[in-house]
């Protein structure tokens, strides 16, 4: 079937160019310079989320040692400079959080997917321009209220980011902040979510069927029904959850709970349970909305720089769709330990396990895609590169986790911990990376250092990995997540030295980001003027000038095939646009 | 650990780690239960062939990344098809596998206990454990805190409640996690294959002192269980010195009594653990320190230092009466 949707001058999307610095630059309909906008706002969350890291870390490298400027910075947290409990209790749930939904989900979703998706579908913006703006300026004080919630009293929410209830009914008053928070960004996710779905099957150019769109589209494509789906439960969730703090309602509260000797007032006829079903239901599809997109990132690179097809197009796709279906009807395996009955149990480790397949479909096709090819080592293709083993890893390791016998020994343990960063920081980021380095030259029409991005993606490859691997070791050995202290345990005592390794490997890790920040800042004056194509790629993105102009095209290309046909036996050269006509170069290339 | 334990030293504890397997009293591939030797049979399993599954992917992607560029390049995209056919059926044939050992697996460590078994009652608050034998007649049974005494090879029934918020039962040892759920009652069975001491604490983060919320298992043989048992049911020991007689008067007449319970006297407080033998116990604050005189001491008059947030206040007394009371509850053995 050919969709071809006619972009004329009155096409959904289209406005004026704007003239003024605040339309131009703050409020702007161009969903370029929404995508950017939405890259500044995660690249400085992912930093402050990273400094949190930093300081969980050295609680656990030195459990007793104080870090005096810190006593300045938080007095109520960390007086004298060392770390109360609240306090680490406070830095790893709004780490998590942070990095959760202010880091990676914008910048995948909101940079990449807003920069990359209208050009690669050869439209001239979203289909809803203003809407896109809502999102990305509700997302603004979503921002400002988590970073607010450190500041009031009792300090930011400290229930873990999955805040289970009903611990996060009874939490200090940053916990009701978090959920406005969460509840603001959810409502500028939704808004993202409709305008990337209207945009995909409404606006893209004569000629880009559903199957010649790239892959990157076609993840956030997913994603965005993913988000669709998935978010609205987990806002419903987050609402009686802030009704029970605020209003006295009891959705979460059953009878009799006795808090610090005292007999909570507002309980009874709530079921604890719910948050945790409601939560997941959100929280596992949640996973895949932050994968996908690093999927479909990798699945865009490699062909590029291996000069080859992306290997089984089709299959890496209805992957993409099984891995998204799948991820509704495998909530449970977060809740083994809950005592649900060992029936069900064993339907959600089935669920689980067959995931494992799509998943190891798409891991072949990306070796098959390398295969033979003629490798190019740039710096988005190491990432890409990593991307593919670490989520290797944490794919293994989370088939650890379907299994419910040995899902019941790890839960909760450092060995999730491990897991959840292979594929968040191992899958994701590094992703994001790769995409980073990829689309920096069509964003800001430069190149960025190559030389320095690979001293960058070594020292994070090596360090991310002395980091994050022997957190497999801790959880197998006994230590669990989220205790601010363990070295008066006798038995936790020895993992002090690892412990300290990890934090140190981890200093190294966040020095290497400088290079990244300073490499993106300078690239944008200094680099190397980079050209429409600098990578010869095919996809619609890199057939207009870099950055492109506004509304993306002089005319609106027409797409004659798939978006990875490089290294055509019948052409000489290696790449072939998907808006080059049939005729011409063809015949050109043939004398 | 002081600074000087760099990075070599680090390194190396990392090998040692990683080659001396995970020994410990709180290890989960230390095995000394029925259920934690199954799993952890299974959790080796899942470990082997996940690497070598690791390591073959691996080793074709260095290979597909370093090799030449093939000729042939329509011939090779029909062999990879193959290839991921056969990888797509390998990857089939591995989950099947796991599923299999692991519904079976899961089915034996499910299995109820029978009606033999030793019913405890656990019973989480926010930061330590109730831990109570219910027997008919009523006054046969125990109440204690943060210890768990158990035969060795007799099937042992957790019924698990919680106070407040959800925590998790964990002994790594003998058996995988259950949570404790407010309004629900949750069960957990396990059989202890050897005697021993073995350490658990709470899984599910619980607020401010999750950290500190331990809690002690003791295997026993049959015959010691039953001793420490008997033990158990009798009153608090009477005062054998004027200094602990003194204690029992501080005691009683203090704020202590609205909170906790000694069998025998006028205290009777129901939300802080039962002190009837707190004297006999390894540790005290759920697993946060030693149960000594000087750390007893020590939590009596600043509770707030050693566990921070928790929900005992700081008692105000006079040093002498401290010391009495003090004396007063290590003799409760």
């Amino acid at each position: 079937m050919s969709t071809v949707a006619v972009a004329h001058e009155h096409a959904p999307g289209v406005h004026a160019a704007p003239t003024s610095f605040w339309r131009k630059y703050i409020f702007s309909l161009d969903h370029k310079v929404i995508g950017k906008q939405y890259m500044f706002y995660a690249l400085f969350m992912l930093i402050v989320g990273g400094l949190l890291a930093i300081l969980v870390r050295w609680q656990l490298a030195w459990p007793t040692k104080a870090i005096p400027f810190m006593g300045k910075l938080a007095p109520e947290g960390m007086p004298g400079g060392h770390m109360l409990p609240e306090f680490y209790n406070s830095l790893f749930t709004m780490h998590a959080t942070i990095m959760i939904f202010f880091a990676i989900m914008p910048i995948l979703i909101g940079a990449f997917g807003n920069f990359v998706v209208p050009i690669q579908i050869g439209a001239r913006d979203m289909a809803f321009p203003v809407l896109n703006m809502a999102s990305f300026w509700t997302a603004v004080p979503g921002a400002v209220v988590i970073i607010w919630s450190f500041f009031v009293t009792g300090g930011a929410a400290a229930g873990g980011w999955t805040s289970y209830a009903p611990l996060s009914a009874i939490q200090p008053k940053g916990q009701t902040l978090w959920l406005i928070a969460l509840l603001i960004l959810g409502l500028s996710s939704l808004l993202t979510s409709v305008n990337f779905i209207t945009t995909i099957i409404n606006m893209r150019a004569p000629g880009m069927t559903f199957f010649r769109m790239p892959l990157t589209t076609w993840a956030l494509f997913i994603t965005a029904i993913l988000l669709l789906l998935a978010l609205p439960v987990l806002s419903g969730a987050m609402i009686m959850l802030l009704f029970d703090r605020v209003l006295g309602t009891t959705f979460f509260l059953p009878a009799g709970l006795v808090v610090s000797g005292q007999p909570l007032k507002n309980a009874g006829g709530g079921q604890a349970l719910l948050w945790q079903h409601l939560f997941w239901f959100f929280g596992h599809p949640e996973v895949y909305i932050m994968i996908l997109p690093a999927m479909g990132i990798t699945s865009e690179v490699l062909p590029v720089f291996s000069r080859k097809p992306v290997f089984g197009y089709r299959a890496m796709a209805y992957s993409m769709i099984g891995i998204a279906g799948l991820g509704f009807i495998v909530w449970g395996h977060h809740m083994f330990q809950s005592g649900m009955n060992p029936l069900l149990g064993t339907t959600f480790m089935i669920s689980t396990m067959v995931i494992a397949v799509p998943s190891a479909i798409k891991t072949f096709n990306w070796l098959g895609t390398l295969w033979g090819g003629s490798i190019r080592f740039t710096t988005p293709m190491l990432m890409a590169l990593s991307f593919v083993s670490m989520f290797v890893i944490g794919g293994l390791s989370g088939i650890f986790m379907a299994s419910t016998p040995v899902d019941i020994f790890i839960h909760d343990t450092y060995f999730i911990v491990g897991h959840i960063h292979y594929v968040l920081f191992g899958g994701s980021l590094f992703g994001a990376f790769a995409g980073l380095y990829f689309w920096y030259p069509k964003m800001f029409g430069r190149m960025m250092n190559d030389t320095w991005g690979k001293v960058h993606w070594a020292l994070t490859f090596i360090t991310f990995n002395l980091v994050f691997f022997p957190m497999h070791f801790l959880g197998m050995r006994g230590m669990q997540r989220r205790i601010y202290t363990y070295t008066e345990y006798e038995h936790l005592k020895d993992l002090q030295p690892m412990n300290q390794f990890m934090t140190l490997s981890l200093f190294v890790l966040g020095a290497a980001q400088v290079i990244l920040v300073v490499n993106f800042f300078l690239s944008m004056r200094r680099g190397k003027v980079a050209g429409p194509n600098p990578w010869r790629a095919n996809t619609l993105e890199w057939q207009t000038p870099s950055p492109p102009p506004h509304e993306n095209f002089t005319e609106i290309p027409t797409v004659y095939r798939g978006p990875y046909e490089y290294s055509a036996p019948e052409r000489a050269d290696d790449h072939w646009p998907q808006s080059e006509p049939p005729s011409g170069p063809v015949r050109a290339s043939a004398h | 650990m002081s600074r000087r334990s760099g990075l070599p030293a680090a390194a190396a504890a990392l090998l040692c780690a990683a080659l001396s397997g995970c020994r410990g009293i709180q290890s989960s591939l230390d095995p000394a239960g029925r259920e934690a030797a199954k799993i952890s049979g299974l959790w080796w399993l899942f470990f082997y062939v996940c690497t070598a599954v690791f390591v073959l992917v691996l080793a074709f992607l260095f290979y597909g990344v370093f090799r030449r560029r093939s000729e042939d390049a329509l011939g090779a995209r029909e062999r990879g098809k193959t290839y991921v056919a056969i990888g797509a059926g390998a990857t089939a044939a591995i989950l099947l596998l796991f599923l299999v050992v692991s519904v079976s697996a899961g089915r034996e460590i499910a299995e109820p206990a029978g009606p033999d078994a030793l019913k405890v009652q656990v019973i989480g608050h926010q930061w330590w454990w109730e831990v109570r034998y219910p027997a008919s007649p009523a006054n046969r049974t125990v109440v204690t805190a943060n210890e768990i005494h158990v035969p060795v090879g007799r099937p042992v029934f957790l019924e698990l409640l919680s106070g407040d918020v959800i925590h998790s039962f964990w002994a790594p040892n003998l058996h995988g996690k259950k949570d404790l759920i407010p309004g629900r009652i949750n069960s957990h069975a396990f059989t202890a294959k050897k005697a021993g001491v073995f350490r658990g604490q709470c899984a599910e983060f619980c607020g401010l002192q999750h950290a500190h919320m331990a809690f002690t298992i003791f295997a026993e043989t049959p015959e010691r269980y039953s001793a420490w048992y008997e033990k158990q049911l009798a009153p608090a020991a009477e005062p054998s010195t004027p200094s602990q007689e003194r204690g029992r008067q501080v005691f009683v007449s203090n704020s202590c009594v609205f909170c906790h319970a000694i069998q025998g006297t006028p205290a009777f407080g129901q939300v802080a653990p039962d002190l009837t033998h707190v004297g006999g116990r390894g540790t005290l604050a759920a697993g946060s320190v030693a149960n000594n005189p000087g750390n007893l001491a020590g939590w009596i008059a600043d509770p707030q230092s050693i566990k921070p947030g928790n929900h005992m206040p700081p008692m105000l007394m006079a040093p002498e009466d401290l010391l009495a009371v003090t004396d007063y509850l290590e003799s409760l053995k």
